[in-house]
């Protein structure tokens, strides 16, 4: 059986651009960068219909990266996107209505000289899921649907709050009636408050529309929250996935376990000294990754062996893969503290 | 324990074309030597702009125009520019959430402590370098007396984030102002430097006022809370207290807003509607329009009501039998 | 929430907060509408040699000629009346200058737009040669086109857009090029929706603003840049005198007392490339987000 959706070891590098004036300046003696950056290095992973993927990891992880490719934008260097078993790209562009994104940052991802309703308007159109005479009603519809005035339709982006411009950009992303939403920090740059009322309205569409998710995030109790299954980068690589709860009870590579741990707590003693346990170190450049395991320099459970060999994503336990050579003991020193707290 | 700064019914104001906005609104509170005390809020709650009004760098249209702050006793609301930046860096010191705003990217991290130190006293250069690199070892910079001598982009956002707090340091002063200085942080390289502020606050005697709008950070950092919206404080305890018994409808609404608390895939228990702006404000409490309990008489403003080293402000506020008696007979 | 306000709306009511702005825009339109309706304003018809008699020529201001009627500004060397030939002359520079701007608006932003928005080989050979073009005088530019196309309007707008879309594609690149990074662009694509769609519905009209703000300048700077050509006797023919030319013809005269007939066209011709600017530098100043209030 193939998978609903699949992104098969996939890579991608940036280059740097290097001009006729860095040439010039290599040739006086100057440091031009030409090593490339390899961003996302071998990546899989597989969402089955109706899943909810969470893709978590610091800045500089790959993680967005990964996000663009998975949606089409950017071309891999290497590796495949299929959905349905077709692939996305066709000679290097998107081919497909069926997948579409929710950016970070909704002040960025709205055009700021539409009207909201065009904005929304546009793509269906122009794929002619709808016509342009019944697009008005369309547009209203979905308003409707992420809980927004459809009065609104004739506004332009800076008359609406953060809240209410990633609702405009889910209705734009859900209008072109996707079967797979990549939503990249879909509320990282949102309110506490505004953050809860988005996360709510993503869970309701998400079961009415039985849509496919790839969830990134850095935010792990979001993550946690949304998403069935769980894949977490560190420096272009998946270091460890799983089901969420058993990733967030037993992690089984250490990152993911320093990561968790990192992760300030609601505390509710007045008297608790809350004890950090923070990962030693800086994460390396991706420019000059460490040799062997590329978290062995801030590991705590470090071995010889780590800084020699590389260790392979394997299946440490049924549907459970991690990079670690020694994972089977890390689930058997067993729980992270990772909890909220119930009320 | 003596307080190094007390704050009476500080308000700030900032006449713009559109009106008058009153961004923050009789806001108290006491600060002891040493304690590290969470001031939390939403965008637009007034919490930042309280920050910079207590190191006097509100700048024109805004303007402190009531209330008082004392540092070590010393009035600074009505001081002139000249004193308060005298005092500004050596008793009282200002940590950013994007530390590239407060280093100069031309010059060397060394030139700019020295001038920084120079600026208040008078020292030899051998005892004022050796000054600069404790701090930096202090805020935990690998081989400091080596980096000393590097530019701002030379080194990660964390470790730029570090050398703001080890220039804040440089004086001891008696406060450090933190207005989101992990936001823009990893949680790995975030979870370094809240635990190395709390071991500075417990060995220098440093009290530090965290602005966050992050509840789990505050609560792991703060023992007291200041919970503000739209530019009062509706709320102050010891943190754990009002986590987990909040008074305030708000404060309910901002806890129970985070995933951390739910059961995964459930429903959030969201607060309605958005942050109300500055220049429509509602008459009376300004959360009663997105307040579940409100009721008629939420439309007066709520006197502060405190009881057990708690204090809040609301005519029916959670946790108590009954409607508050206080706000019942308005 | 405020209520419906579209982006022009807002812009005009930020511009009528500055009143030489305001002002100058009313200069600027009444020029234009005088010079627009000239031919039933003024008392001549400069053009029309028959009008002209030797006999008026060279008189000074409030000289009644053989007309009958007051020549307000005196007359120049050929016997016409200046305050009708400044007029016709504004009509023949505004002319000029706008359609040189708009047709030098036009290929500069498709230029400049195309080579931002497709990139890789197109964009280094497109900002090359413009990047060339910048690099030496248009005046000199223009010179050389006119010298070798010869003298007439449509020869004049053509000298003067090859001398100046270059200003054009480099702010539309520039613009382009850093619209080109945001999320909105990279949603349009993401749609998909076609290239021609996202350029020229989301990439062009986020552009804007800059253009428009090079436009005006670059009006102004068409209309004297048509004016030295025809003061250095390259423009158009003597029988339709720009301002430019006015000027010119008035040169030899300016030491032997009679100053009119340089002066006045020269007034005209800096109120007008004067205003333009105000009217520019405000519009400038409300697009730039660093002095938004």
């Amino acid at each position: 059986m193939t998978a609903f959706f699949r992104i098969d070891r996939v890579s991608r590098a940036f280059a740097p651009e290097i001009t006729l004036g860095d040439r010039i300046a290599a040739k006086l003696g100057a440091r031009v960068e030409t090593r490339s950056l390899q961003a996302v290095n071998a990546v899989t992973l597989e969402l089955a219909k109706g899943e909810t993927l969470g893709l978590v990891g610091e800045s500089g992880c790959g993680k967005s990266t990964l996000g663009r490719v998975a949606a089409g934008i950017l071309p891999p260097s290497s590796g495949t996107v299929a959905l349905d078993g077709k692939p996305v790209l066709l000679n290097g562009r998107k081919a497909t209505t069926r997948i579409q994104t929710v950016f970070q940052d909704p002040f960025a991802s709205l055009d700021p000289r539409m009207k909201v309703g065009e904005t929304v308007a546009e793509g269906p159109v122009a794929h002619g899921l709808v016509s342009q005479a019944k697009a008005g009603e369309y547009v209203s519809e979905w308003f409707a649907r992420v809980g927004l005035d459809p009065a609104f339709a004739g506004r332009y982006p800076h008359q609406f709050s953060g809240g209410q411009r990633q609702r405009i950009a889910i209705a734009r992303a859900l209008a072109m009636k996707p079967d797979l939403l990549i939503c990249d920090e879909p509320v990282a740059s949102l309110d506490v408050s505004i953050q809860a009322q988005i996360l709510n309205l993503f869970l309701h569409l998400r079961r009415e529309l039985n849509l496919t998710c790839l969830f990134i995030s850095h935010d792990l109790s979001v993550v946690r929250h949304v998403s069935d299954r769980m894949a977490v980068m560190y420096l272009g690589r998946v270091v460890e996935q799983g089901e969420t709860a058993q990733l967030f009870e037993t992690p089984a590579h250490p990152y993911t376990r320093a990561l968790l741990a990192s992760v300030p707590k609601l505390t509710l003693d007045d008297e608790a000294i809350v004890h950090f346990e923070p990962i030693e170190g800086e994460i390396p450049s991706p420019l000059s990754p460490p040799p062997g395991c590329h978290f062995s320099p801030r590991c705590a459970f470090v071995q010889e062996r780590c800084r020699r060999e590389a260790p392979e994503l394997r299946e440490v336990q049924e549907r459970r893969f991690a990079a670690c050579h020694f994972s089977e003991s890390l689930i058997e020193q067993g729980s992270s503290d990772f909890k909220g707290f119930d009320r | 324990m003596t307080a190094v700064l007390e704050v009476r019914d500080l308000r700030t104001e900032f006449n713009t074309r559109a009106g008058v906005i009153r961004a923050v609104d009789d806001v108290s509170f006491t600060l002891k030597r040493g304690e590290i005390l969470g001031l939390v809020g939403e965008s637009g709650s007034g919490k930042s702009v309280t920050g910079f009004s207590l190191l006097g760098l509100v700048d024109p249209p805004g303007r402190i125009t009531g209330g008082s702050i004392r540092l070590n006793g010393t009035e600074l609301v009505g001081l002139p520019q000249s004193e308060l930046r005298a005092r500004r860096g050596k008793e009282i010191a200002m940590i950013f959430q994007d530390p590239i705003a407060t280093l100069n990217p031309l010059l060397t991290i060394r030139k700019q402590m020295m001038m920084a130190l120079e600026a208040h006293q008078h020292m030899t250069t051998k005892a004022a370098e050796t000054r600069c690199i404790e701090v930096l070892q202090r805020v935990g910079i690998p081989d400091p007396a080596a980096r000393i001598k590097a530019y701002p982009h030379e080194f990660s956002g964390g470790m730029r984030q570090r050398v703001a707090i080890a220039i804040a340091l440089l004086h001891d002063p008696a406060v450090i102002v933190a207005d989101e200085p992990t936001t823009a942080l990893d949680v790995s390289i975030q979870a370094q430097i809240l635990h190395e502020m709390r071991s500075l606050a417990a060995e220098t005697g440093t009290a530090m006022i965290w602005i966050s709008h992050d509840l789990a950070t505050v609560s792991s950092l703060a023992k007291r809370l200041l919970v503000m919206y739209a530019g009062k404080v509706v709320e102050e305890g010891a943190t754990g207290t009002v986590l987990r018994d909040p008074r305030h409808p708000y404060t309910r609404g901002l806890i129970t807003s985070l995933p951390a608390i739910a059961k995964p895939g459930e429903d959030l228990l969201q607060i309605p509607g958005t942050t109300p702006s500055f220049l429509s404000l509602p008459p009376g409490c300004p959360f009663a329009p997105r307040c579940e309990s409100a009721e008629a008489s939420c439309d007066k403003m709520p006197e502060t009501a405190q009881s057990d080293e708690r204090m809040w402000r609301c005519h029916y506020p959670l946790g108590l039998s009954g409607p508050d008696p206080r706000g019942a007979q308005q | 929430m405020s209520e419906q306000q579209s982006p022009f709306r807002r812009f005009w009511s930020e511009f009528q907060e500055n009143r030489f702005a305001v002002l100058a825009l009313i200069v600027v339109v009444v020029m234009a509408l005088l010079a627009f309706f000239a031919p039933h304003v003024v008392p001549q018809n400069p053009y029309d040699l028959e009008n002209l008699s030797l006999l008026d020529a060279r008189r000074p201001p409030g000289f009644v000629g053989s007309g009958g009627y007051s020549h307000l500004l005196g007359t120049d060397p050929q016997g016409r009346d200046l305050l009708s030939a400044i007029l016709y002359g504004l009509r023949i520079s505004i002319l000029i200058g706008l359609a040189a701007g708009v047709v030098a608006l036009a290929l500069g932003t498709t230029v400049g737009i195309a080579a931002a928005y497709v990139g890789g080989r197109l964009e280094s050979v497109l900002m090359r040669i413009v990047d060339l073009q910048l690099s030496f005088p248009a005046i000199l530019l223009a010179l050389v086109l006119v010298a070798l196309l010869g003298q007439g309007k449509g020869q004049l707008i053509t000298a003067l857009v090859a001398a100046q879309y270059a200003y054009f594609a480099r702010t539309a690149y520039g613009a382009a090029k850093g619209e080109r990074r945001k999320d909105y662009i990279e949603a349009a694509l993401a749609t998909p929706l076609s290239g021609r769609q996202v350029a020229f519905r989301h990439l062009l009209p986020n552009c804007l603003p800059p253009l428009i703000v090079v436009a005006t300048v670059q009006i102004a700077n068409a209309i004297s840049l048509e004016a030295t050509l025809s003061f250095l006797g390259l423009g158009l023919p003597v029988t339709e005198p720009s301002l430019g030319m006015l000027i010119s013809n008035g040169f030899p005269y300016m030491m032997s007392g009679r100053y009119w007939i340089s002066v006045y066209p020269g007034i005209a011709l800096i109120i007008l490339i004067v205003a333009i600017n105000m009217v520019g530098d405000q519009i400038r100043d409300q697009f730039n987000p660093r002095l938004r209030k």
